[in-house]
């Protein structure tokens, strides 16, 4: 299933591939690509795996840029 | 302007304020109140810079070290332990407007890139139970019927059930002129409406219309990078590790040494002077002008291509098309218009008739008919057809028709018609079908229909050949006479004619097989019945893309409209884009590289070094906005 996210205030185009390599590797997620000029995180996996991950990806948003906002869409 | 933006200005001017105040009482006092002096400083400096350090600090928890936020806090403290004060909290007011720029340079360019993609309509005017309701466009089902007015975007694919009007179709084509279109016409999402009130019915869900298509592909192109975005990545994983060593080799190695030479430890003002140059060292080595400004510039590139109705479904295949070598394109619906047209009106010799006449005759006569070639010939006749002129009228299959006309007897058909109502004719070899008019048993003339060549098929030839194309290759299903004679006009000098569609597959191996290893192959096709073709190419564009999900499913590159010469217009946005790839790359190292030697033999102040970061980051961006300008 894919799942998209806006990260709000992304400024840091650095921090956004840091971001996006980090959601790669995350247990579940199938694939995973960040674009930095719409603000959108899209990732593909399992249903049921979501939750977790939306929570993981959150807090590695937290850690590498902490301004910017996860929103679900 | 952002919140944000807004708040960081504020500090930077406040921390600017208390500086200038820092800087006159330590010009009027001199050295009589230093403590004053210093919290002054660091009261400037805390404001100025306060978020970067406590960034730096909770990254460093966070396990990130050599952050930009980091490398800045060890510069500016480092600055402020050599006795810099005035240097540390400028460089740090500098940064940070540097970094305001920068924040609203990228806001900017997202802004008119995202501008672009302004075609997903808000809300659908949907009839039920004949009241008039708003609703989201995803809430709207197949068959139901949708009200448009005039200057809203149509928000679902449809057919019009009612009205006639133009639609503006700029944001999904590039073209300006508006579209004519009347009831019992398919219009697709995303057109505006220009006059008057269209009813339309639904044909497809939201999720399945052309726009949602074609912002999904839009969206997802950034995915697809380009072989300069991944050298960039990797290039900014080793870069700034290694400009840091080199800092602390800088700090360290020298004062060592020039003790150990002079037998003991060097004096503390040389050990304050590269420590100096190390900090410098660090301001720069952050990669950022370039790890923005390349897939800025690419997104650019694909947002000024799709600007033109070119939508290229990722980086990495605006890439490849500057370096296309082979040109395959398909005839019928790329190079021609894929429909019938009248090409000639040839009135027989010592018949009495003009060609207007005999036009009219031959639309009379095959005005019952509803095969594509009587379509073509109402279509040049032009006028209306006054059904009352037309008397008894029979279809004889396979010859053509036999009408009566104004009371005079019409044939109108092939030369098998001909040759069995034993009229004297003359035989005519062109290519295209050719209908022969007889009125009364004499014969008049005939009237060639022909698959048209598209107005802009000629531009693109020489488009292509300009940009410097080795090869174009035609083709075609089609009968070998039409597809030479096609070719011949257009300048295309290798043909392969007669091919079924495992055939075409085939020619494009052996193609594939002539290139040079860097070369690309360009296909071109309609979408129809190409897409092992287009699949098979390094990079398949299909035509007319315009409500043909087969086309936007199998190519790399979609072109809106029907008009060939946008292949030659993809590839000159693309040059572009790489060239301004190629400038932001060597402008922004060569800057960082000359800062960096002119540190490290101590010419360049930390001031040199804030404007290699921050200053050639903003440059680069404005630049990477010109490839948006396609």
């Amino acid at each position: 299933m894919k799942k998209t996210y806006i990260l709000e205030d992304l400024d840091c185009a650095h921090c956004a591939a840091k971001i996006e390599t980090a959601v790669g590797k995350l247990d579940g997620v199938e694939k995973c690509t960040l674009t930095f000029l719409t603000q959108k995180l899209v990732i593909e996996a399992e249903e049921e795996k979501i939750p977790a991950i939306t929570k993981e990806i959150k807090k590695i948003v937290k850690k590498t840029e902490p301004d910017v906002t996860v929103i679900e869409k | 302007m952002t919140k944000k933006l807004k708040k960081r200005i504020k500090r930077i001017l406040a921390g600017a304020a208390v500086m200038i105040g820092a800087v006159v009482i330590e010009k009027l006092t001199g050295d009589m109140y230093p403590y004053v002096v210093f919290s002054l400083f660091l009261a400037a400096y805390v404001i100025a810079g306060g978020d970067v350090v406590k960034n730096a600090v909770v990254n460093i928890g966070h396990g990130q070290v050599f952050d930009e936020n980091f490398l800045m806090t060890l510069a500016t403290v480092g600055a402020f332990f050599v006795g810099d004060y005035s240097e540390a909290v400028a460089v740090m007011l500098f940064y940070q407007v540097g970094e305001c720029f920068q924040s609203y340079a990228v806001n900017k360019s997202r802004k008119s890139i995202t501008a672009l993609m302004e075609i997903r309509p808000d809300y659908a005017n949907v009839i039920r139970d004949g009241n008039e309701e708003t609703v989201d466009p995803e809430e709207v089902a197949v068959g139901e019927l949708i009200r448009v007015k005039a200057g809203e975007r149509i928000p679902l694919d449809g057919i019009i059930r009612n009205g006639n009007s133009s639609l503006d179709t700029m944001a999904l084509t590039g073209e300006s002129i508006p579209r004519e279109v009347l009831c019992g016409d398919e219009v697709i999402s995303g057109c505006v409406n220009l006059q008057g009130v269209l009813e339309i019915e639904v044909t497809k869900e939201f999720s399945d219309s052309t726009v949602s298509k074609i912002l999904n592909l839009v969206e997802s192109a950034g995915s697809r990078k380009a072989e300069a975005e991944n050298f960039i990545t990797k290039f900014a994983r080793y870069y700034t590790p290694i400009v840091a060593v080199c800092a602390l080799l800088l700090a360290i190695l020298p004062p060592t040494v020039l003790g150990a030479a002079q037998g003991h430890m060097a004096a503390g003002n040389i050990w304050s002077d590269w420590i100096y140059r190390a900090l410098t060292f660090l301001v720069i080595s952050c990669p950022c002008a370039l790890v923005i400004s390349i897939p800025l510039s690419f997104f650019g590139g694909l947002g000024g291509a799709s600007k033109n109705g070119i939508l290229i479904k990722g980086s990495n295949y605006l890439e490849a098309l500057a370096t296309a070598e082979v040109v395959v394109m398909d005839k019928t619906g790329t190079l021609t218009k894929g429909t019938f047209g009248v090409k000639n009106v040839t009135v027989a010799e010592k018949a009495d008739c003009s060609a207007d006449r005999l036009l009219e005759l031959a639309a009379y006569a095959e005005s019952y008919s509803n095969h594509p070639i009587s379509q073509s010939l109402l279509e040049a006749y032009g006028k209306e057809v006054d059904a009352s002129r037309i008397g008894k009228a029979e279809e004889i299959a396979g010859h053509g028709v036999h009408v009566f006309v104004d009371g005079k007897e019409i044939y109108a058909g092939n030369s098998r018609l001909m040759e069995q109502q034993g009229i004297f004719y003359e035989a005519v070899r062109e290519t295209g079908t050719v209908v022969y008019i007889a009125c009364d048993g004499i014969y008049l003339g005939y009237i060639l229909i022909a698959d048209e060549l598209k107005e802009d098929a000629a531009d693109a030839v020489r488009g292509l050949k300009e940009a410097g194309i080795k090869k174009l290759v035609m083709l075609t299903g089609d009968r070998k006479e039409t597809a030479q004679e096609v070719a011949g006009k257009l300048g295309i000098t290798e043909v392969h004619a007669e091919l079924l569609p495992g055939d075409k597959v085939d020619r494009m191996e052996e193609l594939m097989q002539s290139k040079s290893e860097k070369g690309k192959l360009l296909f071109v096709g309609d979408g129809i019945n190409d897409a092992p073709v287009l699949a098979r190419a390094d990079i398949g564009i299909a035509m007319g893309g315009l409500g043909s999900d087969a086309a936007i499913e199998a190519a790399d590159i979609v072109i809106m409209t029907d008009e060939p010469s946008k292949i030659a217009r993809a590839m000159q946005i693309s040059v572009k884009t790489l060239a301004i790839v190629r400038q932001n790359i060597i402008f922004a190292l060569s800057v960082k590289i000359l800062v960096l030697l002119l540190a490290a033999a101590g010419l360049a102040s930390m001031w040199a070094a804030v404007f290699a970061d921050v200053g050639v980051a903003v440059i680069a961006i404005l630049n990477a906005m010109r490839a948006l300008k396609a």
